[in-house]
């Protein structure tokens, strides 16, 4: 059959791109293949009902993470529904030097630079659920507010509000990251962060009511 | 962003809106007012710079290869699926 061929062609050249965020939703390379596969699978039967010249990819991120949330949301005892204390603007480039200038633009460089796959693995997995998906469906594949929208089936505001708390909150564990490599000096008061704040899943969050700030930003531009 | 010699409210404004500009989901005309910030101050640029360095950095540390082993299964399970659905 034409589909048969036609999936084979066009959707097994996502597989990278699936499996590395099948890692950073299931933090587990077991899981990952698992939930790889399962994805397959699922969009191999149902790619019938996929309607050619549309976007293969977020629909293939859709199944992803539908199947995510179904099988690996239902071993937690419930969902996820974090919130961060609030994180200023421009968190990471405030301690590289960037608003005191005392450092220069080369401490930014070696931020920057400094910042190894384990780092940023290990920061993106220590983020909640819902902020880690949309962090990396928005920053690592780049999928715009409305397709990530479909893709976790909740609502442009909603989609919005986690991407920019979840970089604010990145931004803040890859700085604590920074600080513990020796990239950039502790906060200038001196004061050495406690040894909590330094492993980024045991980052302080604090459980928001059902109606929590993360509504705000809905009717933003 | 400390410069005194433009408003400092469309710093803020640039800064507000830092996150909208570099995910491309801003109308034109309010991208064309920060672009325009943006070449006048040059510490918001400095700072947009960073965000974009900081992001191509994001994406570009969390490629992952993937095993051989699990690219084989999965041909191997949809060459399955295929056979049965021809035998149908």
């Amino acid at each position: 059959m034409a589909d048969q061929q036609a999936f084979v062609e066009q959707a097994m050249e996502h597989m990278p791109a699936l499996y590395s965020a099948a890692l950073r939703m299931t933090r587990n390379p077991s899981d990952a293949e698992d939930l790889v596969q399962e994805t397959y699978l699922k969009a191999y039967r149902a790619f019938g009902s996929f309607h050619q010249g549309t976007n293969l990819k977020a629909w293939l991120y859709r199944i992803l993470t539908n199947t995510y949330i179904n099988i690996y949301r239902a071993k937690q005892r419930r969902p996820e529904e974090t919130e961060f204390d609030e994180v200023e603007e421009l968190y990471l480039y405030r301690r590289s030097g960037g608003s005191s200038n005392s450092l220069g633009k080369s401490a930014e460089e070696v931020v920057l630079n400094g910042l190894t796959d384990d780092i940023v693995k290990e920061a993106l997995e220590a983020l909640p659920e819902q902020f880690r998906i949309a962090v990396l469906l928005a920053d690592v594949e780049g999928f715009s507010y409305q397709e990530i929208s479909e893709i976790v089936d909740s609502p442009v505001g909603t989609v919005m509000s986690r991407i920019h708390r979840g970089r604010k909150a990145l931004q803040k564990l890859l700085h604590q990251y920074a600080v513990a490599r020796g990239l950039l000096p502790g906060e200038e008061t001196g004061v050495v962060l406690d040894d909590d704040s330094l492993v980024p899943g045991r980052m302080r969050i604090g459980v928001a009511s059902d109606k929590g700030s993360e509504t705000n930003l809905e009717g933003e531009p | 962003m400390e410069d005194e010699s433009h408003n400092r409210n469309d710093c803020e404004e640039a800064i507000h809106k830092i996150y909208h500009f570099l995910d491309g989901e801003l109308t034109d005309e309010r991208r064309a007012q920060i672009e325009k910030h943006l070449d006048d101050c040059p510490p918001c640029g400095a700072a947009f710079d960073f965000e974009t360095e900081l992001r191509k950095v994001i994406a570009d540390h969390c490629r992952d290869r993937v095993p051989d082993s699990l690219k084989e299964k999965i041909a191997s399970r949809i060459n399955h699926e295929i056979a049965s659905d021809s035998k149908l």
